[in-house]
């Protein structure tokens, strides 16, 4: 009816390959956004911000990150963890050493700092891919791990190796420390992600990312079509890596405010991006929103229905909440194997037909 | 996912308890692999609450409602749990966890709520002068640690030259703590101090207790917590360390930790700023209005060991920092500023102690604007795996002071520095 291309012409190359072909879409992302910005803010309390929305986005990022790498470029990651605690200690180090300036630019740098590393642990993937390359990031998982812990230097050799978010600000409001209101954090949060996204759709979707597509689905096809392997696979680990790096420097500087490396950046947390990816979708932007929120809102919402509403005692809700988010999993891979993202593009192929199914 | 956001927030709507009544969360654990000690705690906290609110109809007649939010030792989870009750109108909070404190020491400084925990979390909290929210007497790490020194000196006829120690721990913040305390004694006192850390959670610790069994130190210390420590013991007694040469922090001593091991932990020895066992009168009480009646925490077998007896230790001083502070506002509704003041004026003597129910179960405490730290004293208890008792063998052990009053001074004037806090107090 209302779901549908017919009607929408388009008279330039622009307005043909734009991301959203269909008007409604287009609508509903306009729709999406403007809510984001100019409503949520509005409403927002600490809960939402602190338990919900802010590790969402966070997350989101993350997942973004390993998105290009794993979906798009095909290379096997499970160092997410070690490249968050990157990202994390170097905006730590820097907001430390230049208390001056701006909050962004410290979180942009970490992500840069974070793309070097990830590039030098991504220098592997030239030699071996698969199971293989996935080994070896999770040296490098465990690897940044003990070196976080070892070295005081990081964590400005404080007696407990945590490491502690002053209050820094971005245009006078502050947005790390515990005066932050839950507004400002929300929207820096979202601003930093509305920008990476949309520069990952345009990246995935020009040279850049047919470039990863090729090599993900034959690198030797792809060699000899004249893709260069080197700089391909490169890029990627750096640009995932930047975005893990950024999600890193805010898990820990405006969402949690205080961390130490083995807790926070463990496997349990490359394991948590990795799963977020395949439940939304390999090789999708959309997927890696839908993946985050399915494994971060999930779980809150599980625990508030059965302690807050029927009243459960917290251990077995807490362990039943295991067994649904664990069955769901189970249960949509086999409904849908590759993630939330297919079902939804299957949702919107059936939208076109609706009411008239052929 | 839409839905899942509008059933987020019909779900949120509903949650919380009613207000007005006096809100003290428990933010337990009981899954995860710290659920052997987070579940005994939690029942002695819940219980001695119970107790008051069963016998006396709470404090200063205000019920008091302790709503139970699972962390599992993770500081998200803690994150989310703070949130979701501090609305509530909660008065202080016990998160049970070195690392979630660390992280809510900013936030309950900003919301003006009272962070309190005895024996764990940051140790220079103890400085009331720059931490204004954070109470952790009566007694903190470094307590412990320089305690556990003073009685290997006593055992070795007051000289640690040329010995070597171990320091078994866990690799977090909580395991980290001592060790700055413990490389100041070892330059004062002349001992070598070895350093192996266990990764969380601590299954595995073969390659650890090799380095001991080759190191052959004189004494091992350990700062464990969770399956850690009972791992640590059948490790021990597997490559037969001398269990009178190896003590535990308090949060390295609880039956669960001990039980495992059989008849190898005979004599294994612990440090505790409370006492511990059933012998209390509070137990007459507890039984009669809790136990027999149904209202037991969890499923009731907990209670009289080393951690129930600490969660009740816990719940014990909050009320009595309540009830003080119901006397200086003179209204029983108190709000949380009115309850930090209490808690910083708290005078908790042994005569009180006795009318509780608990006499000779802790050293007094008596709290000023400055000291926020209690009087640092713990007694070495030790076990005796045959009759299944923790039987004490020092009497009350006093800190080193002088050793550990310039380091605290020192971090707390670093946190201060990093945060731009003024010093209170003067």
């Amino acid at each position: 009816m209302f779901y549908r291309e017919a009607g929408d012409f388009k008279t330039t190359y622009r307005g043909d390959s734009q991301t959203f072909p269909i008007r409604f879409d287009r609508w509903r992302y306009y729709a999406v956004v403007a809510v984001a910005f100019g409503v949520v803010p509005f409403l927002i309390n600490d809960y939402w911000a602190n338990a919900v929305l802010v590790p969402f986005l966070i997350y989101a990022i993350a997942a973004i990150g390993l998105n290009i790498l794993t979906g798009y470029c095909g290379q096997v990651s499970l160092g997410t963890g070690g490249f968050m605690a990157v990202g994390a200690y170097a905006v730590y180090k820097l907001m430390t050493a230049f208390p001056e300036v701006s909050i962004l630019i410290h979180v942009l740098l970490a992500g840069g700092i974070t793309a070097g590393v990830g590039v030098l642990f991504g220098l592997p993937s030239l030699r071996i891919k698969g199971f293989y390359l996935a080994v070896a990031t999770l040296a490098a998982q465990f690897f940044l791990v003990w070196l976080f812990n070892k070295v005081p230097w990081f964590y400005n050799y404080s007696a407990s190796g945590q490491i502690s978010a002053p209050e820094r600000t971005f245009l006078g409001h502050a947005v790390t420390g515990a005066a932050t209101t839950a507004a400002s954090k929300y929207l820096f949060c979202l601003a930093i992600l509305f920008v990476l996204a949309w520069l990952a759709r345009n990246l995935t979707r020009g040279t850049a990312g047919r470039k990863w597509m090729a090599i993900r689905d034959m690198d030797i096809a792809a060699e000899i079509i004249g893709v260069n392997p080197l700089t391909t696979k490169l890029s990627a680990f750096a640009i995932s890596s930047f975005y893990i790096g950024v999600a890193g420097a805010l898990f820990f500087a405006v969402y949690l405010g205080a961390v130490e490396v083995g807790e926070a950046f463990g496997i349990n947390k490359s394991f948590l991006i990795l799963f977020m990816i395949i439940i939304g979708g390999l090789g999708s932007i959309f997927g890696s929103f839908a993946g985050a929120a399915f494994l971060v809102l999930l779980p809150v919402l599980l625990k508030n229905v059965l302690v807050g509403r029927l009243g459960w005692a917290t251990d077995l809700a807490a362990h039943v909440e295991l067994m649904i988010v664990g069955a769901l999993i189970v249960t949509f891979l086999i409904a849908e194997p590759h993630g939330m993202a297919q079902l939804w593009r299957l949702a919107k192929e059936k939208l076109r037909l609706w009411p008239f199914p052929h | 996912m839409r839905k899942t956001l509008t059933a987020l927030a019909l779900a949120l709507a509903t949650a919380g308890p009613a207000a007005a009544d006096l809100v003290v969360p428990n933010m337990s654990y009981r899954t995860g692999p710290f659920a052997a000690n987070g579940i005994p705690y939690a029942d002695g906290f819940n219980d001695y609450f119970t107790l008051l609110n069963e016998r006396d109809g709470g404090i200063g007649g205000e019920k008091v409602q302790v709503p139970e939010c699972e962390t599992a030792y993770n500081t998200e989870k803690g994150v989310e749990c703070y949130e979701a009750t501090k609305g509530s109108g909660a008065l202080v909070y016990n998160p049970l966890s070195t690392g979630i404190t660390y992280q809510l020491i900013p936030k309950v400084t900003a919301d003006g709520i009272t962070l309190y925990t005895p024996g764990y979390g940051r140790t220079s909290a103890a400085n009331g002068k720059v931490f204004a929210n954070v109470f952790n007497y009566p007694a903190n790490y470094w307590d412990g640690a320089s305690i556990l020194i003073k009685n290997m000196l006593d055992q070795e006829g007051g000289s640690l030259e040329g010995k070597k120690i171990a320091l078994v721990y866990h690799n977090s913040a909580y395991g980290k703590e001592p060790i700055p305390t413990l490389q100041a004694s070892a330059k004062k006192h002349g001992y070598e101090l070895i350093e192996i850390p266990v990764d969380s959670p601590g299954q595995e610790q073969k390659s650890q207790w090799l380095q001991v069994r080759r190191d052959k130190p004189d004494y091992v210390i350990m700062y464990g917590w969770g399956v850690m420590n009972a791992v640590a013991i059948q490790e021990a007694v597997n490559i037969k360390y001398p269990m009178d040469h190896f003590y535990g922090i308090w949060w390295s001593g609880s039956e669960n930790d001990v039980l495992p091991a059989g008849d190898g932990a005979n004599g294994y020895k612990m440090i505790s700023f409370h006492g511990t066992g059933a012998d209390y009168p509070v137990y007459d009480d507890l039984k009669k209005y809790v136990y027999d009646a149904g209202k037991a925490a969890g499923d009731g077998t907990n209670a009289g060991n080393v951690l129930y007896s600490r969660g009740m230790y816990a719940a014990m001083v909050i009320a009595e920092a309540i009830r003080k502070a119901q006397e200086l506002a003179g209204t029983p509704a108190v709000n949380a500023a009115q309850v930090r003041d209490g808690f910083e004026a708290l005078d908790l003597t042994e005569a009180r102690l006795a009318e509780l129910g608990l006499p000779g179960f802790a050293q007094p405490i008596t709290a000023t604007c400055a000291d926020h730290g209690g009087p640092g004293t713990a007694m070495i208890f030790q076990w005796d795996a045959a009759a299944k008792k923790w039987n004490a063998v020092s009497d009350w052990l006093a800190a080193d002071h002088e050793l550990i009053d310039p380091l605290i001074a020192g971090d707390s004037a670093a946190f201060a520095a990093e945060n731009g806090i003024a010093e209170r107090c003067n």
